[in-house]
């Protein structure tokens, strides 16, 4: 089939057949919570304390706030990121391949839409609890600034649905976890290192600043960073509907590959 | 609906089903009523599992119409998975689970509330044998438990129609029995079952009718002693090793004519239609050192996909 012809229907979303694929992940996750939590958690937050403190001493103050509160917001972006991909790269393949979990779902009245979707929210839902036990961290570090900085968790969510949405064609394209290393190489840490996460996107040549721009997680930054020092973010319906787009077309591609994949 | 039309669970009519340009089943007919248990046989490669996956909706077919429960299969494949459970070939059964969490999962997909499932749990467990083992973790369980759990979760919706892949490729004698048995008890309360298996002996005790597949095709269909009647003579003698070694050095002096002789490996097996002249003529050649045997299942499906080994 073309890649037209592959692209060509619709996922279709059903929010309650999505929703046992979730809670299928959600019952494992609980068992293993505790190693979860330390190795999504424990290292952003090492970052931020040490590159915080540390780098914080050299820099000074960025665009106003102290490099510490300026990292912390971007940390709080970046970890939602690969919360999500991690989720959606090696445990969804896991499940796709050695688990056979997804041919398990296919022969009851689940379709592969439906297992996509569950997989997609449940890695969203796993990066919002890394990056919102970030988020208490940096609250207690006095990194935020009032109750407003609570709306940067729905905007981690979409971040989460839009990251693992990318993740997950990926993955449904993958034939090995090697192939995860490209991903990771040329997509996630040049992502990383300019989206403004470290250091803000003014520092950057302006060419390579306004492409940037079009990067998924430097629009997360540029809507969270500002609420959390207590400000409203300057574009939020363009930056929403620049992660929106990522979220929407990504589910699309990676629901018709695994379609195609499953259905051969 | 006539009758006939609801006594019908499956029906597909001229199923092929092609990988880049080549069919891997070409022009599949099935039957199966309500009630009975129909087996789908064939070396591998035959076209067995595609057929299944085709019949679940899980494949769309290159040509070629299916209905398995009054659905319309690939269109309403969900309508029709509701109403049916699958066992598949390799064990799917979810490794971070236990015991009772993968029968409360799995039921959670066919939208049961895990409420409703524990009620239902006791029996689960009871019907796999596997009541004091409720709160195991997968990796303790033998192959042959997993596949009574498999076979378990299949009953989570209470299936009319049991699909069944190699349900006992892989099990020792005594888990092979304990399935048997299970299955047999689900045809008794008015299941239907459709299994492909290698073992000739599984599809003569369990089935009422069995199709043989080859090369993507089905050569026969009929029940076990039907296709014993028609396809293969009565009588067999079946020499091995030694006694085979002896019988290709004598027999060619002998008067051997009205046997049929084939050689399957390092054996010989003969065949005839009167047992007094195929067991006059071997003992002519081989004396008291043969083994004679009614024909089965097996000896069809020798002669019907031939002998040559299959990859």
């Amino acid at each position: 089939m073309s890649v037209r012809g592959i692209l060509s229907t619709a996922p279709r979303l059903r929010p309650l057949r999505l929703l046992p694929v979730w809670r299928r992940n959600l019952r494992v996750w609980r068992k293993l919570m505790i190693p979860s939590l330390m190795g999504n958690f424990g290292e952003p937050v090492l970052y931020l304390l040490a590159l915080g403190y540390g780098l914080g001493r050299l820099v000074g103050h960025v665009e106003g706030i102290s490099y510490i509160a300026f990292l912390g917001s971007g940390i709080v972006c970046s970890s939602a990121m690969t919360g999500a991909t991690f989720e959606a790269l090696y445990s969804a393949f896991t499940r796709l391949t050695q688990q056979q979990t997804w041919a398990a779902m296919l022969n009851t009245p689940l379709e592969v839409d439906d297992v996509v979707a569950g997989e997609i929210a449940w890695a969203a839902t796993k990066a919002l609890l890394n990056s919102a036990a970030i988020l208490v961290v940096a609250a207690a570090l006095g990194l935020v600034a009032g109750w407003g900085a609570l709306l940067i968790l729905p905007v981690i969510f979409l971040a989460g649905l839009c990251f693992a949405g990318i993740a997950m064609i990926v993955t449904t394209v993958a034939r090995s976890y090697d192939f995860f290393l490209y991903y990771f190489t040329l997509v996630m840490t040049p992502m990383l290192l300019l989206s403004g996460v470290f250091f803000p996107l003014g520092s950057l040549p302006p060419a390579v600043a306004l492409g940037a721009q079009c990067l998924p997680l430097a629009q997360v930054v540029l809507l969270v960073r500002p609420l959390m020092i207590g400000h409203w973010p300057a574009h939020p319906i363009l930056a929403l509907g620049v992660i929106a787009a990522y979220t929407g077309a990504s589910f699309w591609i990676s629901a018709a590959i695994a379609r195609r994949r499953l259905h051969s | 609906m006539s009758s006939e039309a609801a006594d019908t669970v499956v029906a597909a009519r001229g199923l092929i089903k092609r990988y880049s340009g080549n069919a891997v089943v070409n022009g599949v007919d099935l039957t199966v009523r309500r009630g009975e248990c129909f087996a789908l046989l064939g070396p591998n490669g035959a076209g067995k599992t595609t057929t299944l996956r085709m019949l679940l909706g899980l494949t769309p077919p290159s040509a070629g119409r299916i209905t398995v429960l009054g659905h319309d299969i690939p269109a309403d494949a969900r309508g029709m998975r509701r109403r049916a459970g699958v066992v598949p070939q390799f064990d799917n059964l979810d490794p971070d689970f236990t015991v009772a969490e993968n029968l409360i999962t799995y039921a959670s997909f066919f939208g049961i509330p895990a409420r409703a499932m524990r009620r239902r749990l006791p029996d689960l467990l009871a019907f796999a044998e596997l009541t004091q083992r409720a709160d195991a973790p997968l990796q303790a369980l033998s192959g042959g438990m997993k596949r009574r759990l498999t076979l378990a979760r299949t009953l989570v919706n209470d299936p009319e129609l049991l699909v069944l892949d190699e349900p006992t490729t892989g099990l020792d004698p005594q888990a092979r029995q304990h399935i048997w048995q299970r299955l047999h008890g689900l045809q008794r309360e008015g299941r239907t079952l459709v299994l492909t298996t290698h073992y000739m002996e599984e599809a003569e005790r369990l089935c009422d009718r069995a199709a043989v597949m080859d090369a993507g095709r089905i050569v026969a269909c009929d029940a076990p002693a039907g296709l014993i009647r028609t396809h293969i003579e009565p009588h067999v003698v079946e020499l091995r090793g030694e006694q085979a070694r002896a019988w290709h050095e004598r027999a060619p002096k002998a008067d051997v004519r009205a046997l049929r002789v084939e050689q399957v490996g390092e054996t010989v097996l003969i065949y005839g239609r009167d047992r007094n002249t195929v067991l006059t003529r071997v003992e002519a050649v081989m004396g008291e050192r043969y083994l004679y045997r009614p024909a089965n299942l097996e000896d069809v499906f020798l002669k019907l996909t031939g002998r040559d080994l299959r990859d």
